[in-house]
């Protein structure tokens, strides 16, 4: 039974659906990723899981437990933690403050410790700068800082939107280490959605390619991978 | 040189009024970006309720501390029946519902308590006790604005549920995404902007007597202040509320007369908007197009 199962996924903004049809999975601490160009709809499904956006049709269900009609902070109470895009940060929290923020669902004070603890060994910049408002931080920090403050939730699941976004090619390839670590030590399943797909495909086990709100191809990453026609529209070789 | 500290110190006094008052707008402001056009009269109404109960036979003390609990569940109350509503509307929408909110809570309280100007005690001795320059009262409204203020600093500063109301003032979305229940902290923070108006209230009524329409002048003050500091800025609201205080008692004493005090604010309210419309401690809006 996978931890994630999303069903002929349908939904949009107003009136007018960009969602038709989309099913896909996340296994039990497996990484999925969800590839497509600008506007295929990759935000619009993470914020669907999240109840934030507009259902038309279709189930998705965590965990065995139906996430439709249910609000933003439940679903994220649930165990789902989500990275959004443009990461959300607190600029005028600090550093500290923003992953505790973080933990406000949980009460467990040494297994909040123990957390602060672990993400900062993650992210040793972050450790440095835990005093600093975080507005200060520069774009990589930030997204370390996102990515931490949903650790901090203990989710069993990640929803991370285009982690890569307007980070320097070295920031991204440290960040990506870090979400492989995260899953093999933690087994917090991964749902990652990217526009860069070479980086995506290295690190997921299954993928998925949507285009204009479908799903057009999915299987293993390794397959995508060899696909002719995804190395042409997305690998660039 | 006595008169001039002594108008010095009592504009401190009312400037304390004018801060706490403007506090209660900004908490409200930086979380929704509306301005509570009937924080006033909440804070009027708050006032009769502990006038009713300190003739019912109450303590001073016991009467102000049920005031400012039964306050905060009035403004939580406001909350989560009618501005929730509305929340998402247009701003002219907004206004009205404010409006209203007002003049029904004004005209209730007429209805209730009549229209007739109460003597409302102060908790402070009659006699100086602060030398000639300020009397109890007037030192008594500082001390009671300055342990509010810490307080909310305390407050909001080191407690969890303090960090949860900031988080949701800046960020509604990111803190859904931490499983914060924002529309539980709106609640909140319109509680606490009540309970601190409340207490804005019973200091203000010994000096301006009680009646329905007491808190008129003392909003369009609390705005100027609010305005003045910075709308977004609760450090902000409380200096820009003990400068208003102070300018309004020395303009009025010495430049414009006291008829014309009030005017002083209007100016300001104006002068803030045309010149520096964030204020002296305000952020700079920026809107993505």
């Amino acid at each position: 039974m996978p931890l994630l199962e999303v069903s002929g996924l349908s939904g949009g903004y107003g009136a007018t659906d960009i969602l038709h049809d989309v099913s896909f999975s996340v296994e039990q601490a497996g990484i999925t990723t969800i590839l497509g160009a600008n506007g295929a709809g990759k935000t619009s499904v993470l914020r669907a899981l999240c109840g934030m956006l507009r259902v038309s049709d279709g189930s998705m269900s965590f965990a065995e437990q139906k996430l439709n009609g249910r609000a933003t902070e439940t679903i994220v109470r649930m165990g789902i933690g989500h990275v959004p895009d443009g990461r959300g940060t607190f600029l005028n929290l600090t550093t500290e403050e923003n992953l505790r923020v973080g933990a406000m669902t949980r009460s467990d004070k040494a297994g909040i410790t123990e957390d602060f603890e672990r993400v900062y060994g993650y992210f040793p910049r972050l450790k440095e700068r835990r005093h600093q408002q975080a507005g200060t931080l520069s774009g990589g920090e930030q997204q370390m800082l996102a990515i931490s403050r949903a650790l901090m939730l203990r989710p069993r699941l990640l929803l991370l939107d285009e982690p890569s976004f307007g980070l320097a090619p070295l920031v991204v390839q440290d960040i990506f280490r870090i979400m492989r670590t995260i899953n093999d030590e933690q087994k917090v399943a991964i749902l990652l959605v990217e526009q860069n797909a070479s980086l995506a495909l290295e690190l997921a086990d299954a993928a998925y390619l949507l285009e204009t709100g479908k799903v057009v191809m999915s299987g293993p990453a390794r397959e995508l991978r060899e696909a002719e026609s995804v190395r042409r529209s997305y690998l660039g070789y | 040189m006595e008169a001039f500290l002594h108008q010095v110190f009592s504009g401190l006094a009312n400037g304390a009024i004018y801060a706490s008052l403007a506090l209660a707008l900004v908490m409200i402001y930086q979380s929704t970006h509306h301005i509570n056009f009937a924080q006033g009269e909440m804070a009027m109404f708050s006032t009769y309720l502990a006038w009713a109960m300190i003739n019912a036979g109450y303590p001073y003390w016991i009467a102000f501390g049920l005031t400012v609990v039964a306050s905060f569940f009035i403004g939580l109350t406001i909350e989560r029946v009618i501005v929730r509503r509305v929340a998402g509307a247009p701003i002219l929408t907004l206004v009205v519902v404010f409006i209203a909110l007002l003049v029904i809570l004004n005209s209730i309280t007429g209805w209730i308590f009549t229209y007739t100007i109460k003597v409302f005690p102060s908790p402070f001795p009659e006699q100086p006790l602060f030398g000639p320059y300020i009397s109890s009262h007037e030192a008594g409204v500082v001390g009671v604005s300055l342990v509010v203020l810490l307080l909310l600093f305390l407050f909001f500063r080191f407690t969890t549920l303090g960090l949860a109301m900031r988080a949701t003032a800046e960020n509604a979305l990111s803190s859904r995404l931490s499983g914060i229940r924002v529309g539980w902290m709106l609640a909140l923070g319109w509680g606490l902007a009540a309970s601190i108006g409340a207490i804005a209230g019973m200091m203000v009524a010994p000096i301006v007597y009680l009646d329905p329409n007491m808190m008129s002048g003392i909003l369009l003050y609390g705005i100027a202040a609010a305005l003045m500091g910075g709308i977004d800025n609760p450090f902000g609201a409380v200096v820009g509320g003990l400068i208003v205080g102070v300018l309004e008692n020395l303009m009025g004493a010495y430049v414009v007369g006291t008829e014309l005090k009030l005017t002083v604010a209007l100016m300001l309210i104006i002068g803030v908007l045309i010149f520096k419309p964030t204020g002296l401690f305000g952020r700079h809006f920026v809107t993505r197009v």
